[in-house]
């Protein structure tokens, strides 16, 4: 066994899986990440399951360090500076950290959240088949709370395998798509037209409960208590003062306000690494549509093992190194094989 | 053959749920649908549904678009939901011990006043009544209850209370609470019971259940105490009453 100790690290960082499924009718929160397939992209690359838990880095930097042997490790999510005592790591590549070494991770440059995931992932009580922090709930483990410098893990030591980078699929861009519903009918059509058509941004007091949308106030046909209902990851639920709420992870299972529409499932992650203050807008599409979409993702999820490289072949990937300029970083083309990233100023 | 029943309103919640509504409104009859029909869909599972939750009104069932889509699964559903009820199945009973009044019950005095009467009286009307439990929501645990004395119906605070304790037993509008956690509240404080309605490490980690039927007695302090302690250790301290 080796141990990852937390060097350092910011808030809004815990140890994040799949989620906890099956007790939403007990007012269970599912938690899990907030960018599915940035934890599944990481974990793949360590060859874990897609959705085993790893450590999810919110905004600010965070350092790691190996312990009593080596740990293999790799980084997904929200683009940033990573290194090993100053020789640059990429962003979906895996890297092994010898004994005493450290990895070191910047600010998100864009986005919000990264994952950590670690070979052999991370081990602890699985509560309702999840070691998900929940922190509300007391829930998460090995610590049931956000993590902070000094916390650390027993972690399988490396296994010598050779380091891998994932080529994943040009992201999309553009607007966040939805559906209406459950109950958009509580709102009139000029209001849920100001809703699609404008522009909006995320509020700093967002948080893995909900994102506070800030825009123009979406008014109620009837008011802003209704009967509570069942949410979901996605919800978009519109209280009095107006201003919408898409309830994400940490979500109560339950609630009170009216839901103008839902984030389709393939955009609840790019939802989540919207940063705040960025603007961009809703699309309404049909249920054809998002159940198309919401398939296709769990299929590129299934099958992100198929886009693992060799990370020292050097291969020309026209259309990565585009993404990743288009991402706001300059690539060199010349030195793709190790995704030599550099800021642009 | 009995005649079948209004279909529920399906409504699209995301790509991988639907709220199978019954109604708008706080309503006995649309709440033993909605238990109905989770029952039957638990009895008669259909292929795709990963999790079902009953609240008040509707019942949201989640599923694997992967699986089926939002129409089939509607097709599926509905002929289901407009069944008749099925006789009225014998419900569990629990008899929830609550400490009254005091530190633990903050709001009991001005409840009081405000319905012109007296604590006493608050605390005959709040445990003679015969509570089912609609739905479990909002955080682990936190049963509603539909079964309110309507002389108690009162609307919530003007200002939520940010930290409530856990094993609050309160009200709020037209409905009663049994709350588990330690959480944010709006509804008036009437006492505390020492009853985890949730506690991880014991089995069942959940005790309540939606339908069941709850009673409430009180106690005093010191037992409250006593039955804190157990609680904590494991214990179940709510007497189950079988019908």
């Amino acid at each position: 066994m080796s141990r990852l100790v937390v060097a350092s690290i910011g808030p809004a960082s815990s140890v994040q899986d799949g989620g906890r499924h099956g007790a939403q009718r007990y007012g269970l929160t599912v938690s899990g990440a907030m960018d599915w397939l940035s934890l599944a992209a990481a974990n793949t690359l360590v060859g874990n399951e897609p959705f085993a838990a790893a450590v999810e880095i919110g905004p600010f930097g965070a350092a790691f360090t190996a312990r009593d042997g080596a740990v293999r490790v790799a980084i997904s999510g929200a683009p940033r500076n990573a290194d090993i005592a100053g020789r640059p790591v990429a962003i979906d590549t895996s890297v092994t950290l010898k004994d005493g070494e450290t990895l070191t991770l910047g600010f998100a440059r864009g986005g919000a959240f990264s994952y950590l995931a670690i070979e052999g992932a991370i081990k602890g009580e699985l509560v309702f088949g999840s070691l998900a922090v929940n922190a509300r709930a007391g829930l998460g483990s090995p610590y049931p709370r956000p993590l902070q410098a000094g916390d650390e893990f027993n972690v399988d030591a490396a296994s010598g395998a050779p380091e891998l980078r994932i080529e994943l699929p040009k992201p999309v861009s553009g607007p966040i798509r939805v559906l209406l519903g459950p109950q958009d009918d509580e709102f009139d059509d000029a209001n849920k037209a100001l809703f699609l058509d404008s522009e909006w941004k995320i509020s700093a007091t967002s948080d893995r409960m909900g994102y506070r949308l800030e825009g123009p106030a979406i008014k109620h046909l009837h008011g802003h208590n209704i009967v509570s209902d069942g949410t979901v990851i996605g919800s978009i639920q519109v209280p009095g003062d107006g201003a919408p709420i898409a309830l994400m992870m940490d979500r109560g299972t339950t609630g009170g306000y009216p839901k103008i529409a839902t984030v389709i499932t393939a955009d609840v992650g790019r939802l989540a690494q919207t940063s705040v203050g960025t603007a961009f807008r809703f699309q309404r599409v049909t249920m054809a549509e998002a159940q198309d979409e919401a398939r296709k993702f769990a299929r590129l999820i299934k099958d992100l093992p198929d886009r693992l490289r060799s990370s020292d072949t050097v291969e020309l990937n026209i259309e990565a190194l585009s993404d990743a300029n288009v991402a706001g970083y300059a690539v060199s083309a010349v030195d793709a094989g190790t995704w030599q990233v550099t800021a642009e100023p | 053959m009995a005649a079948t029943l209004p279909p529920p309103r399906l409504l699209p919640s995301g790509d991988s749920a639907v709220t199978v509504e019954f109604s708008r409104t706080i309503d006995d009859a649309a709440n033993e649908r909605v238990l109905a029909l989770d029952k039957a869909l638990a009895a008669n599972p259909i292929d795709g549904i990963t999790e079902t939750v009953p609240t008040y009104r509707s019942l949201l069932v989640h599923y694997d678009p992967g699986k089926i889509g939002f129409e089939a699964l509607g097709d599926k559903i509905l002929p289901i939901a407009s069944q008749p009820l099925p006789p009225a199945m014998k419900a569990r009973r629990w008899r929830i011990p609550v400490a009254y009044g005091g530190e633990h019950g903050i709001d009991l005095e001005d409840v009081a006043k405000a319905l012109n009467t007296t604590p006493d009286d608050i605390i005959a009307r709040h445990s003679g009544g015969d509570y089912r439990v609609a739905m479990i929501g909002f955080t682990p645990g936190w049963s509603y209850l539909s079964g309110l004395d309507k002389s108690l119906q009162m609307s919530r605070r003007q200002s939520p209370r940010l930290l409530t304790p856990a094993g609050t037993i309160s009200i709020g509008g037209i409905q009663a609470g049994i709350q588990c956690l330690a959480a944010p509240s709006g509804w008036h404080l009437l006492g505390r019971t020492p009853v985890r309605t949730y506690q991880l490490h014991r089995n069942p980690t959940f005790l309540t259940e939606p339908g069941d039927r709850v009673t409430f007695f009180a106690i005093d302090h010191k037992t409250f105490g006593e039955l804190d302690r157990a609680a904590e250790a494991g214990e179940i301290v709510a007497e189950q009453v079988t019908a």
